[in-house]
């Protein structure tokens, strides 16, 4: 299926969760949605007949722009074999999102991965500790305005 | 006598029989270069160049040099890569695990210097010197494993003049 026809499906069913399609961009085409909604759309691309994105190949969080924070999920059909681009954006002031750990298993590592770098907390995740990251670490180092501690359990961290 | 070659012209042997003299220095120099053992470690791409050298075509076990897997029974670890903060606080316990005399070489740019993180590695460890005291350092990113073999006969040679007398290690 093609990324209108998937558009236009998931605004039917979900009208204002979903954000605007983008296709003009030099890489895959993808759709916003609503971080506070992306659970049920999440079961919704998994589930409905049409779709059958029963694999997510990828979720990453992203420092989006001055004021927003993003977790993007790249989601393929092995039963359809089409693929879907999915973005969410969070506000820095609000750092949440909900976790489709429950949908897709693989979305729970991953976004431990997220909430480790880059800092967003997803609501619902069953275990959502640090994973790269020493636990007593501070801060969340993807983050563009992060700055790189000086000492870490005593040792020097800059060059 | 595959021994006395070794242990050097310092040595004498009664011309009959199978007696040598030596001093505690030498033979206790000698038997510590002739079996490092190592710590059965590896960090990141270093360590497939590590690898490369223990397997046949290279072959550290002909140097006396296996890998064990207890910081209590080894002498040297081969420091073969990135070292992360994370990993450095567990190389510092394992460090303080292993019974002297032991000898750390730092194999790679990263773990001599934090190779291609020195900049914006903020979870490197810049050197794993700042840690602990390193012997050799071996440069390269990552060093062909004629130049691990290099300075690993380099730690021998360092073995070799050691004493009793000074402390070293
Ligand atoms: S020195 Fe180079 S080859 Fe060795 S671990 Fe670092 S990046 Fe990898």
């Amino acid at each position: 299926m093609e990324i209108n026809d998937i558009y236009n499906k998931l605004k039917k069913a979900f009208d204002d969760g979903i954000g605007e399609v983008k296709t003009d961009v030099p890489v895959s085409p993808f759709i916003f949605a609503d971080r506070s909604k992306i659970n049920a759309i999440a079961l919704f691309l998994r589930d409905e007949e049409s779709l059958q994105f029963d694999n997510l190949s990828c979720l990453s969080g992203v420092d989006y722009d001055k004021d927003n924070l993003a977790v993007v999920y790249h989601l393929v059909s092995y039963a359809l074999k089409h693929s879907l681009v999915v973005k969410c954006l969070i506000p820095k002031s609000d750092p949440k999102i909900q976790t489709v750990s429950d949908v897709w298993a693989a979305a729970d590592w991953h976004e431990r991965e997220a909430f480790d770098l880059v800092g967003m907390t997803f609501e619902g995740h069953p275990d959502l500790r640090r994973i790269l990251l020493p636990d007593d670490w501070e801060g969340h180092p993807l983050r563009k305005d992060f700055k790189v501690p000086e000492f870490y359990n005593g040792m020097k961290v800059p060059y | 006598m595959g021994i006395l070659n070794k242990l050097d012209n310092s040595v004498e042997q009664f011309e009959s029989g199978n007696i040598i003299i030596t001093s505690m220095d030498k033979l206790l120099n000698w038997s510590r270069l002739s079996s490092m053992w190592q710590m059965f470690f590896g960090l990141a791409c270093c360590a497939i160049e590590m690898m490369a050298t223990s397997a046949s075509h290279y072959d550290l076990d002909r140097f006396g040099i296996i890998p064990r897997p207890s910081p209590r029974h080894v002498d040297i670890i081969l420091i073969s890569g990135t070292v992360t903060l994370k990993m450095a606080t567990r190389i510092k316990r394992l460090y303080d695990e292993m019974p002297g005399p032991k000898y750390i070489l730092s194999m790679g740019s990263c773990s001599n210097c934090g190779g291609p993180y020195w900049e914006h590695g903020y979870h490197v460890l810049k050197g794993i010197d700042r840690v602990i005291p390193v012997d050799v350092y071996v440069p390269g990113c990552p060093p062909r494993p004629e130049a691990l073999l290099e300075g690993l006969i380099k730690l021998q040679e360092k073995i070799r003049n050691q004493s009793l007398a000074k402390h070293t290690a």
